[in-house]
């Protein structure tokens, strides 16, 4: 295999539609796009864009419930992983996730607003207390502030974390140093921190930036839960895009690599704070205390509290698929029946179709390619490894509101946009890093030994690859499948403007019945969006114990 | 597939070139049509309609062999931003729209701009059509139509309150006013991004104005200023008393149907005059709530569906539009179980059948006669609707 092939096809995969897409955003911002009439280097968008009242609202809600969304997941995963690693709680946790990373955004979405709205569930439990009789007029979802905002972002992205935490964990022998560090006198929680979690945090970190880039630019989630006036910046640049009046598309440039600028300026404070707080951990580490441990393992019950808070929305929006009339403020509905899947069955049938068809399309070419591309790496070194990440990586980090604009007008202008290859393109830039990423921490910390005997034993590197790798990667393999499929389940955006309106999702027909529709067709389309992942993850979970029964290091 | 695309394309300009469907062999355009399929960009926020769109699938399918798609949008505005898109990015034929849902400003916006197919007046059923009694077919938002849209469905301003919480509710805006006064948090209207809620402001600027007339012109800066002034008072007075003290809006009509439906407020503005009685039906809103208008009469207009100059598939787009102004779908869509659209055909225009048809249609519960639903207003030219727009979303952004 050439050295440069993974680059190369990375570069052109992945890179080429976000960085082309990118130019198709940032011109425009500076007045340039002839097709409506801007021929000439301006700075009027942005003049545009910063006399929009409200703006540095919607600026600071955007890095803010960012860094927050990021912060408490991914606190809330360490802290749980220090108090719990070992235990019985543990691998429940491992249980409870499955079905959480499977669940699209959208999904958890409307089931937090089934439970946390003023009419929703909680408000319903507290209304017989309270004697309330009408809900609180209170903004207990779509608040100005977006803590429901950062809520619904940390329910889908502290599961997220916590399986690329668990994938880390498997690569490090985190047993023996907590053996280690227990011998010392260290209680397991501050042990944990102390000593597993900065190995575990240097595998996790590209997630985890990915994750802060992702809350800072998400449209859909925002859409439901966040405020309406003065919303994320990622919502008003969508909304411009799609005004009537085109001479908004000018500003909506301009806005879009604001977003792209406000993601880099919280990535950079994260990094700050990353430099900030090692030196920190090191110290603390080395001083040998050994309090604290009752504080970590209170704190790790905070991703418990989120894991149950989510399974329950997934539960709410499967219940209000299934109810009949349920007003406030009972806490059951009158009945319940499937009329409302009968209802919608001839809604769900095409979008189900077309996601499951995109899902295994762009998965099967992302694990296809991922593989590939870590194999060459494998064989060429840490060189290819560097170009190959920095293409790969760049959707993750690059906001997808600040480049899939520039996207749509060039897919217009190859006449590519709305058919197949267009939207499963889409869906693969976004497929491929995930797919990526889930298997580069396996593949890299795969023992070299295994594959040096077999090259003694006369095994081409081929081989290899099929009889001692692959299987040995049999788990990160299927995880990878599932969270390609979950991934693609869950794309909003890059339908919307991939599709050119010809191919709908149940993510985009999601969305738009999600808009405060009948809340029941809003949990139909929840529960059917997230089936298919669901399916998916529950078959990486199962496979391995079945296939590897009698193997049960690899299961 | 590409090839045949690349065949319906070229077919497609022949037919729109220049920019007239010929539907005068009417019997041909049918036959053409045959095998085809029709992507029907309509705002799907609305379960009933989007069921009445599935029921004329099915109906299309099978008398003319015609696929149609419901596209489903969010807002109007998606798909006239794509067709000017594929536009600007010159694609002239195969565009991926063709048949839109729309009035008022989406229309405009592609009547200026020359984008839109005129098929409306020779399709045989728009002899049907009571453009004498409704001119709102014909005129939309004070612009003349052109036949570059076909009407399908009369929507009318009307009331949605729960007479068990509010027996009196308020009969005009400046009343409105008081009542938000004395029930505070208990009124909400849509975000005025969407049309409804921007049509809740139109009714008041109508009541509130000081000279009507202006409102049948486009708007420019010093009419808009001096027009809307005593709007804006009134509503600076009105918006802390609305639901969350008007810092936030819900997203539309059904999520403000929701609000009610919860409790959350007592009183919600809808376009359709059978909205309480289908809620009622479906379970969508409690027994209780009653429809009115108010005293002045409020704002009705007609909704239509264009077909954009570059659509894929004209031909089926129009047959889709006569389908749609058949007896049949007319009668179906005003039934008050199905959709409760008033129809926009003149019933002395039917045939005894059909007209049968119409007559033979239920009363729901709670539903207005055509003497309660009084006058209509007629719409003001759509720059009004857009300029409230953006002047609201300017207010109600600032802190």
């Amino acid at each position: 295999m050439p050295k440069a092939l993974p680059t190369a096809l990375a570069a052109g995969v992945v890179a080429l539609p976000v960085l082309g897409g990118l130019l198709g955003t940032i011109l425009p911002a500076f007045g340039i796009l002839p097709a409506l009439g801007g021929h000439h280097f301006s700075l009027d968008p942005w003049r545009a864009l910063l006399a929009q009242p409200g703006l540095g609202v919607s600026v600071w809600l955007s890095v803010s419930t960012g860094l927050a969304a990021t912060l408490i997941s991914g606190a809330s995963v360490a802290l749980f992983c220090a108090a719990f690693h070992g235990t019985r709680g543990f691998r429940l946790a491992q249980a409870a996730i499955a079905p959480l990373l499977a669940t699209p955004h959208v999904a958890i979405a409307i089931g937090l607003l089934a439970i946390a709205a003023p009419s929703g569930l909680v408000a319903r439990a507290i209304a017989p207390l309270a004697g309330w009789s009408t809900p609180p007029d209170v903004a207990s979802v779509n608040d100005a502030a977006g803590i429901s905002l950062v809520l619904g972002l940390v329910l889908k992205e502290a599961p997220y974390l916590l399986l690329m935490t668990l994938a880390a964990l498997n690569q490090i022998p985190a047993m023996r140093l907590m053996a280690m560090a227990r011998s010392l006198g260290q209680p397991a929680p501050v042990a944990f921190l102390k000593i597993v979690f900065p190995l575990v945090y240097r595998q996790i970190r590209l997630p985890v930036l990915a994750v802060l880039a992702y809350a800072m630019s998400v449209v859909d989630v925002a859409i439901l839960l966040g405020p309406e006036r003065r919303p994320p910046l990622a919502v008003l640049v969508v909304r411009w895009f799609f005004d009537p009046d085109l001479s908004k598309t000018f500003p909506a440039a301009a806005a879009a690599c604001l977003v792209l600028i406000c993601t880099a300026a919280a990535l950079l404070i994260w990094y700050a704070a990353e430099r900030a707080l090692g030196p920190l951990q090191r110290f603390w580490a080395a001083s040998g205390g050994r309090s604290g441990a009752m504080a970590i393992r209170l704190g790790g019950l905070a991703l418990a509290i989120l894991l149950a808070l989510a399974t329950l929305s997934l539960a709410a929006a499967a219940i209000w698929s299934v109810a009949g009339p349920w007003r406030f403020p009972n806490l059951l509905p009158i009945r319940f029946g499937l009329a409302s899947w009968t209802a919608q069955q001839a809604s769900l049938a095409a979008p189900f179709r077309t996601t499951l068809a995109t899902a295994l399309a762009a998965t099967a070419l992302a694990l296809v390619f991922s593989v590939a591309a870590l194999e060459a790496v494998a064989r060429h070194g840490r060189a290819a490894r560097q170009g190959l990440l920095a293409f790969t990586l760049l959707p993750l980090l690059v906001p997808q509101a600040s480049f899939l604009f520039g996207v749509q007008v060039a897919l217009l202008s190859l006449d590519l946009d709305g058919g197949w290859a267009a939207l499963i393109w889409a869906h693969l830039v976004f497929v491929l890093p995930y797919v990526l990423l889930s298997l580069t921490a396996p593949y890299v910390a795969l023992d070299p030994r295994l594959a040096h005997t077999a090259a003694c034993l006369g095994a081409s590197p081929f081989r290899i690859l099929i009889t001692v790798k692959l299987p040995i990667l049999l788990r990160p393999l299927l995880s990878a499948t599932a969270v390609g499929v979950a991934v693609s389940a869950g794309q909003y955006l890059a339908t919307l403007f991939a599709g050119g309106g010809r191919m709908a999702t149940l993510a985009t027909e999601a969305v738009t019945l999600a808009s405060g529709g009948d809340r029941r067709v809003m949990g139909v389309f929840a529960v059917a969006q997230s089936l298919l992942p669901i399916v998916f993850f529950a078959a990486a979970l199962l496979l391995p114990r079945l296939v590897w029964r009698r193997r049960a290091a690899l299961a | 597939m590409n090839v045949s695309r690349r065949h319906l394309g070229l077919l497609a300009t022949a037919l729109a070139s220049p920019a007239r469907a010929d539907a005068s062999d009417w019997p041909a355009v049918e036959a053409r049509a045959r095998g085809q399929s029709v992507a029907f960009n309509a705002w799907a926020g609305d379960e009933k309609t989007n069921a009445f769109i599935t029921w004329a699938a099915e109906r299309v399918r099978a008398s003319y062999d015609v696929e149609l798609r419901h596209v489903r949008l969010r807002d109007t505005s998606e798909a006239v931003t794509r067709v000017v898109a594929e536009r600007s990015a010159g694609r002239d034929t195969n565009g991926a729209v063709d048949l839109i849902w729309l009035n008022g400003p989406n229309f405009l916006a592609l009547k200026q701009q020359g984008f839109l197919l005129r098929f409306a007046d020779t399709l045989p059923n728009f002899a049907l059509v009571d453009t004498a009694g409704k001119p709102a077919t014909v005129t939309d938002f004070t612009i003349p139509v052109d036949g570059l849209a076909a009407p399908w469905r009369m929507a009318q301003i009307v009331f949605i309150h729960d007479s068990a919480r509010v027996p009196l509710p308020p009969r005009s805006m400046k009343a409105m006013l008081d009542f938000a006064a004395t029930h505070r948090g208990r009124l909400a209207h849509p975000t005025a991004r969407n049309f409804l809620g921007a049509t809740f402001l139109k009714q008041a600027l109508y009541e509130l104005t000081p000279d009507r007339s202006v409102l049948r012109s486009p708007a420019d800066d010093s009419a808009f200023v001096t027009a809307t002034a005593p709007l804006w008072t009134w509503y600076d007075a009105l918006r802390p008393h609305l639901w969350r003290q008007g810092t936030q809006f819900p997203e539309g009509g059904p999520a403000t149907r929701n609000l009610l439906n919860d409790g959350e407020i007592d009183l919600m503005i809808s376009f359709n005059p059978s909205e309480a009685a289908l809620a009622i039906t479906s379970g969508l809103l409690p027994p209780t709530v009653r429809s009115y208008v108010l005293d002045g009469g409020t704002i009705g207009n007609a909704s239509f569906v264009a077909i954009p100059g570059n659509a894929a598939q004209p031909g089926a787009a129009c047959v889709v539009a006569n389908f749609l102004l058949s007896p049949e779908a007319q009668a179906r869509a005003q039934n008050p179980a199905i959709l409760g659209a008033t129809t926009v055909l003149d019933l002395q225009k039917l045939t005894v059948a059909d007209r049968r048809r119409f007559e033979d249609l239920p009363r729901g519960p709670g539903m207005l006669t055509n003497a309660e639903l009084g006058h209509t207003l007629a719409e003001p030219h759509p720059s009004w609707m857009t300029r409230i727009v953006a002047e609201w979303d300017r207010r109600t952004s600032a802190a």
